[in-house]
């Protein structure tokens, strides 16, 4: 890693000093120094990298959070008084369940070190307007993922739903409030299904759902699918999440379940793809660091990448 | 036995019980060289008094002659000065001769490069020295363009007595000519003259950092950034490529050559340093083009001090070969290393010349002090190394007794035969007394150019526009 301590300033100033003086050598006498030069630009290559890479960890922060606040969002609409109960409890049960199985390992660690993750966040307006909650519900998120680790969908449950016969997952942990709505966020898929009264409303649901009729494909960049559909239309921000996306698959018109796999592995190897072009090992241990943090969060079935 | 330690040293006090006698015995410590503890005292400064700098008479390469008789300068405004020491004077023993102007000449000029648009510096970069076959001396100076072979030599004598000239010079009428004579030599007034004898020019594309004479006397060799060329000292129309690092596509550059030394015994046989760090021996029996190195000297990076300056302050500045042919040394930004020729691993030894600038190198990568090219030396002995530092301090490092010391070069300690006072920066936290905080040092002030006697405990220190004569002091 970078040693940035010693350095009183941040890297966009050593880009623009290095600039500086790339530019000021041109009119230095005696002609172009070709070692000072050579020298400068190894500066601002640091510096670029440098810069670079704490940009995508700050976007995949961003992300992260985002992705909680819309769940927050959706859950505080419901029953907040309801949420804090059953989430003080699935949070405990969360990071409680951290030393158990290898596989629980991992996320609990992780899940743990969200909230610090959202705290060091650089942008003030990332308030979270229920820190606690948010924070729980990734890890409850985590949680879920990995006893569900064998099927494609991943559910968040809000609160208890009654038994909905969606995926194997076990739920019962959470089964000790009653209500009568349940949002479901698919992390993989990233649909939101809206369970109300025991009837089922997906709107634009993956394919493990039943009743999945609508095309995953436009959920990423159309979700004005969702309001069509549905009066329940959660309080998305959409386009946070498809300025996101854009940001790492612009070219991508159609997304479904692979091309997220993809966008994952894209941005997976994308990360050590910088490292391994510029051969550093410093910037390996940030980019795997960053990688490994968000990727813990996106599904079992991408516990391969997260392996490299 | 009493071992007392004071600013200046460890003293060694013996109590004799008997007699309740002390004899002192005074073991300084701190001044290396030679084997026993040296100190240092002040002999001569050369140079303008006034602190405002020109340009022009700054100072960019010092050089002993082989048997240390001559020193000669470069500075930035294409000047040579050399200075000759003075013959011992018999009356006083002690004390070595001074070291006079013996001759000052213009080697460089400014040039114009009209194909390029570029102004060619006529900053002397170095000066080496030829062993001398008969009366006259003989010198390579460089800029960074071409190299030149200066002639010095002397005249005491001059003819008197022409028939068809005057004394001044006039011819005379010959119809006023009435007897002959036969002109003689008359002594004259000591003058020493340089005179250009070869010029080795355009040879180079890019700026010329090393000249080395090798030990057959008949060739050198000048490096540039890029490329290593073999000269013979008598041909001046062409010269041999003999290193070409050069990539095909030069946004592919990664590294440049920084110095360039032949070895002082085998003449088959040059190093190269780059600015990554590595330094390249190179054998020229081996193939005409010697990009395939014979040895390459490496020494991994600690990941833990990685920084944004990491390869800046890797990047050698200089390297020169011990007098025995044994061992190399390498400066890079913040210390010298050791290497001996038969290992490439590692240096044998690592010395810090200023590990506290390492936490500073932000602000010297602002101020340009980062990209300053610091140069080192060897004692005649090869157990002493020197090089410079900031805010006039240079370090030297005693190989055998594992100490070194921080001497300055100041105006304040130019009292005559006034023995320097060794000096400590102060890392951090509490400064002790006597001490210099890092955050006072004057980073203008900064000694680039050292160089060693061959055989003498005699130092020649450059400042910004002084030169520093340092000896030993003798009892």
């Amino acid at each position: 890693m970078i040693n940035t301590m010693e350095c009183a300033m941040d890297a966009q100033s050593l880009i623009s000093i290095s600039l500086r003086k790339i530019h000021n050598s041109r009119t230095q006498r005696g002609g172009i120094k070709l070692h000072k030069n050579l020298l400068v630009s190894y500066v601002l290559r640091n510096a670029k990298q440098f810069y670079m890479n704490e940009k995508y960890a700050e976007i995949y922060r961003m992300q992260q959070y985002e992705e909680v606040m819309t769940v927050c969002n959706e859950i505080q609409e419901l029953n907040p008084l309801d949420l804090a109960e059953d989430i003080a409890e699935a949070s405990g049960d969360c990071c409680s369940q951290g030393a158990g199985s290898p596989l629980l390992m991992e996320p609990a660690s992780v899940c743990c070190a969200l909230p610090a993750s959202n705290h060091s966040a650089h942008t003030p307006q990332q308030q979270l307007q229920a820190p606690a909650a948010c924070s729980a519900a990734a890890a409850l998120a985590l949680q879920n993922e990995e006893v569900c680790k064998e099927t494609n969908s991943v559910f968040f449950r809000s609160c208890c739903a009654e038994a909905y016969p969606v995926t194997d997952c076990d739920f019962s942990s959470l089964s000790a409030v009653h209500c009568n709505k349940t949002t479901v966020l698919d992390l993989d898929t990233h649909v939101v299904t809206t369970v109300e009264s025991g009837y089922l409303h997906q709107d634009c649901c993956a394919v493990p759902c039943q009743g999945a009729q609508a095309p995953a494909k436009k959920r990423k960049f159309d979700f004005g699918c969702y309001a069509t559909e549905s009066e329940e239309v959660p309080d998305f921000t959409p386009c946070k999440r498809a300025r996101f996306e854009d940001f790492y698959c612009p070219h991508s018109e159609q997304l479904d379940t692979s091309n997220i796999s993809n966008l994952i592995s894209i941005f997976g190897s994308g990360f050590t793809g910088l490292v391994s072009r510029q051969a550093d090992s410093e910037f390996s241990l940030n980019g795997q660091f960053c990688s490994k943090q968000t990727l813990a969060s996106l599904g079992a079935w991408t516990r391969a990448i997260v392996a490299f | 036995m009493l071992l007392v330690e004071d600013g200046l040293g460890i003293c060694v006090v013996h109590l004799s019980p008997l007699s309740l006698s002390l004899s002192l015995s005074l073991s300084l410590s701190g001044a290396g060289g030679g084997g026993n503890d040296v100190q240092w005292c002040f002999s001569q400064v050369k140079g303008a008094i006034d602190d405002d700098v020109a340009e022009a008479d700054i100072i960019s390469t010092v050089e002993f002659n082989h048997s240390g008789e001559l020193l000669a300068t470069g500075d930035k405004g294409g000047r040579v000065v050399i200075f000759q020491q003075e013959p011992e004077n018999k009356s006083q023993p002690q004390c070595r001769g001074e070291y006079n102007v013996y001759s000052t000449f213009q080697s460089h000029e400014p040039e114009f490069d009209y194909l390029k648009s570029l102004e060619i510096e006529e900053k002397i970069n170095k000066i080496r020295w030829l062993p001398q076959k008969n009366a006259a001396q003989f010198l390579l100076s460089t800029n960074d363009k071409t190299i030149k072979l200066w002639k010095i030599s002397e005249r005491d004598k001059r003819p008197e007595g022409y028939n068809l000239k005057e004394e001044d010079g006039r011819y005379r009428d010959p119809t006023t000519v009435t007897t002959l004579r036969v002109p003689v030599f008359r002594p004259m007034d000591l003058m020493v003259e340089a005179s250009p004898r070869r010029v080795f020019a355009n040879a180079h594309t890019y700026h010329i950092n090393s000249i080395s004479v090798n030990s057959d006397y008949e060739t050198y060799l000048s490096a540039d950034d890029l490329r290593v060329n073999l000269w013979h000292l008598e041909i001046t129309d062409r010269s041999f490529n003999i290193v070409d690092i050069k990539p095909a596509n030069m946004e592919e550059l990664t590294e440049v050559i920084t110095a360039a030394e032949f070895h002082p015994n085998q003449c088959n046989t040059f190093v190269y340093s780059s600015s990554k760090g590595t330094i390249r021996l190179c054998d020229m029996r081996e193939s005409a083009l010697c990009d395939k190195h014979s040895k390459l000297f490496e020494e991994p990076e600690d990941p833990s001090n990685r920084s944004f300056f990491s390869e800046i302050i890797s990047s050698i500045s200089d390297v020169k070969f011990s007098h025995n042919g044994r061992y190399m040394m390498t400066r890079d930004y913040l210390s010298v290393k050791i290497w001996d020729l038969n290992m490439e691993s590692r240096p044998v030894e690592t010395y810090q010349v200023h590990e506290y600038l390492r936490s500073k190198l932000c602000s010297l990568y602002e101020n340009d002090c980062i990209f300053d090219k610091f140069e080192c030396c060897w004692n005649g002995n090869d157990n002493v190394v020197m090089t410079g530092s900031y805010n006039n301090f240079f370090r030297m490092f005693d190989r055998g007794q594992k100490k070194d010391v921080t001497l300055e070069a100041s105006r304040e300690s130019s009292k005559p035969r006034a023995v320097l006072k060794p000096r400590k920066v102060s890392a951090g936290g509490k400064r002790k007394k006597d001490e210099i905080s890092v955050d006072s040092l004057d980073f203008n002030k900064k000694i680039l150019h050292t160089a060693w006697h061959p055989q003498e405990n005699i130092i020649a220190v450059a400042t910004t526009n002084n030169l520093y004569i340092f000896q030993d002091k003798l009892n």
